[in-house]
C-alpha cells in the first residue's frame, strides 16, 4: 500500500539553528503515529511542515502522492490535512457550530444548511451537542479543543495532525480530549500526533517515533518502544519521563 | 451693544438658520462621502501594504507616508487651484471630497493595518490549515475580528474627517462654516458663527462620546 504521507530528506533551519536534520518518514493510510521527544527536538516543526505551516529548505513532503509546495494547489492539499493546535486557535467571533461549518461552507462550497448539519453531527460526535451555539470564550479548554477536532474532521481529511493537543489544558480536561482522539483512532483515519502523553501513545499508537535534536532516533510499535527500546538515547528519555 | 445682542442675537440667528442648516447638510454629505471613500480605499491600501507584491507594498507605504504628512489645507488648495493648470477642473465639492478621501485613506490604512496585525498568528494558521484562501481568510476570520479592534480609532478618524470638512470653505464650498461666515457678513453680527459652532458640537460631541464608550467597552472586554 502506498504511503499517505511521505517525508524524504527534510531539512529545516531557523537562521543558524538546524531544527530538522534530514527526516525520512513514511505513514501508511489509517496508521496512528505518535511522535515523542524532548522539547526543542523538532517534533512540532516536523508536523507543521506536513501542511507547510513551516517552510523548509531541503527535502520534500508528499500527501497522498501530491507534493506539498507553495502555489495554487496548496490550499487544496491543506484541505485534505486536518490540524489541531496546542492553543486550539478557534475563531473567537464564531459559534462552535460556525467554526466547524466554515471549512465545508467556503472550501468545499457546501450549501449553508448542509454544512451546518454536518457541523452539528460532528459536535454531537465529540460530545458537545448542547454547545453548538456557544462562542469559544464560553467553553472550557477541553470543550474548545473538541470543537477544534470537529472543525478538522469537517473537511473529511485524509490525515489529521495533532500538535500537542493537550499541553495547554488543565489536567482534569486532558482525559476528555484524549478519549475523543482514541475513539477517532479506531475509525481508521490517519493520525500524526505530537504529544507528551505516554500512556495515550502506549494505548493508541500503531507506531511511536522518537525524535531528538532534529533527527528520528528510533521508531517502533509501542510495546517494543516502551518495553524494549534499542537506542541509548530513547532509554534515557523514557527513564526521565516515565514513573518508576 | 451688550454681549447678548452681539453674540447670541436671536433675530440674527433665526434669519441665518435656513442657511446654516443648508450648510450643515453639505458638511454632513461631504463628510459621509469622504468617510466612505476613505474607509473602502483605506482597507484596500492596508491589504496592499501588508500582502501586496513587493513593489505594491513599497508604493502603498510611500502613499501612506506622503498623505499623512501633507497638511490637508495644502492638499486641498493644490487639488482645487493647481490641478486646473493641467486641465483637471473639479467642483469645490469634488475637490474637497478628493482631498479629504486621499488623506483619510492613508490614516484608515494605518488603522486597519494595526488591527490586522493584532490578530494572533494562530488564527491565520487555523484558517490556512482548513484550506481557506486569502480572500475567505480575510472576510470570514481576520477582518471581523480586526473590525472590533479598530472601531474606536476608526470612529476617531471619522470625527477628524467631519471636522476637516470645515477647511472646504476655503475653496468656496457652501458648507456650514462658509454659510455661517456669509450670514455673519450679511447681518454684520457674529451670532451665525456661534450657531455654526453649536451645530458642529451637536454633530460631533455624540461621536466623541461614542468613542469613549467603545474604548470603555473594549477595556471591559479585554480585562
Amino acid at each position: 500500500m502506498s504511503a499517505i504521507v511521505e517525508i524524504a530528506g527534510l531539512h529545516k533551519h531557523y537562521g543558524a539553528f538546524h531544527a530538522l536534520k534530514g527526516i525520512d518518514l513514511s505513514i501508511a493510510p489509517g496508521e496512528v503515529v505518535v511522535v515523542v521527544g524532548p522539547s526543542g527536538s523538532g517534533k512540532s516543526t516536523l508536523i507543521r511542515c506536513i501542511n507547510l505551516l513551516e517552510d523548509y529548505q531541503r527535502g520534500e513532503v508528499r500527501v497522498d502522492g501530491e507534493k506539498v509546495v507553495r502555489g495554487k494547489a496548496l490550499a487544496k492539499v491543506r484541505a485534505e490535512v486536518g490540524m489541531v493546535f496546542q492553543s486550539f486557535n478557534l475563531f473567537p467571533h464564531l459559534s462552535a457550530l460556525h467554526n466547524v461549518a466554515l471549512g465545508p461552507l467556503r472550501v468545499r462550497g457546501m450549501p449553508r444548511a448542509q454544512a451546518d448539519e454536518r457541523a452539528r453531527a460532528l459536535l454531537v460526535k465529540v460530545g458537545l451537542a448542547d454547545h453548538c451555539d456557544k462562542l469559544p470564550g464560553q467553553l472550557s479548554g477541553g470543550q474548545q479543543q473538541r470543537v477544534a477536532i470537529a472543525r478538522a474532521l469537517a473537511m473529511e481529511p485524509k490525515v489529521l495532525l495533532f500538535d500537542e493537543p493537550t499541553s495547554a489544558l488543565d489536567p482534569e480536561m486532558v482525559g476528555e480530549v484524549l478519549a475523543v482522539m482514541q475513539a477517532l483512532a479506531h475509525t481508521g483515519v490517519t493520525m500524526v500526533i505530537v504529544t507528551h502523553e505516554m500512556g495515550f501513545a502506549r494505548r493508541v499508537a500503531d507506531r511511536v517515533v522518537f525524535m531528538e535534536a532534529g533527527v528520528v532516533v528510533e521508531q517502533a510499535p509501542p510495546e517494543q518502544f516502551f518495553g524494549a527500546p534499542r537506542e541509548a538515547r530513547t532509554q534515557a528519555f523514557l527513564q526521565a519521563i516515565l514513573p518508576h | 451693544m451688550d454681549l447678548i445682542t452681539t453674540f447670541f442675537n436671536w433675530r440674527v440667528l433665526r434669519d441665518a438658520l435656513p442657511l446654516l442648516f443648508e450648510g450643515l447638510g453639505v458638511t454632513v454629505l461631504l463628510g459621509l462621502v469622504s468617510i466612505v471613500a476613505g474607509m473602502v480605499s483605506g482597507l484596500l491600501m492596508a491589504l496592499l501594504r501588508l500582502y501586496g507584491i513587493a513593489p505594491l507594498r513599497a508604493a502603498a507605504r510611500v502613499y501612506i507616508d506622503v498623505f499623512r504628512s501633507i497638511p490637508l489645507l495644502v492638499l486641498l488648495v493644490l487639488v482645487y487651484y493647481a490641478l486646473p493648470f493641467v486641465g483637471v477642473r473639479l467642483s469645490s465639492f469634488a475637490a474637497a471630497a478628493t482631498a479629504l478621501s486621499l488623506v483619510s485613506c492613508a490614516y484608515t490604512a494605518e488603522i486597519f493595518r494595526a488591527g490586522i496585525e493584532a490578530i494572533p498568528k494562530g488564527q491565520f494558521e487555523a484558517a490556512e490549515a482548513i484550506g481557506l484562501g486569502f480572500l475567505n481568510t480575510m472576510r470570514d476570520v481576520v477582518l471581523p475580528q480586526a473590525l472590533r479592534i479598530v472601531t474606536p480609532p476608526l470612529t476617531s478618524n471619522c470625527i477628524n474627517v467631519l471636522k476637516d470638512t470645515a477647511l472646504a470653505s476655503v475653496v468656496a464650498m457652501p458648507d456650514l462654516l462658509k454659510q455661517a461666515t456669509q450670514a455673519q457678513a450679511l447681518a454684520a453680527n457674529p451670532t451665525p458663527l456661534i450657531g455654526a459652532a453649536l451645530l458642529y458640537l451637536a454633530l460631533l460631541l455624540p461621536l466623541v462620546r461614542l468613542v469613549g464608550h467603545f474604548e470603555a467597552r473594549h477595556r471591559e472586554a479585554t480585562r
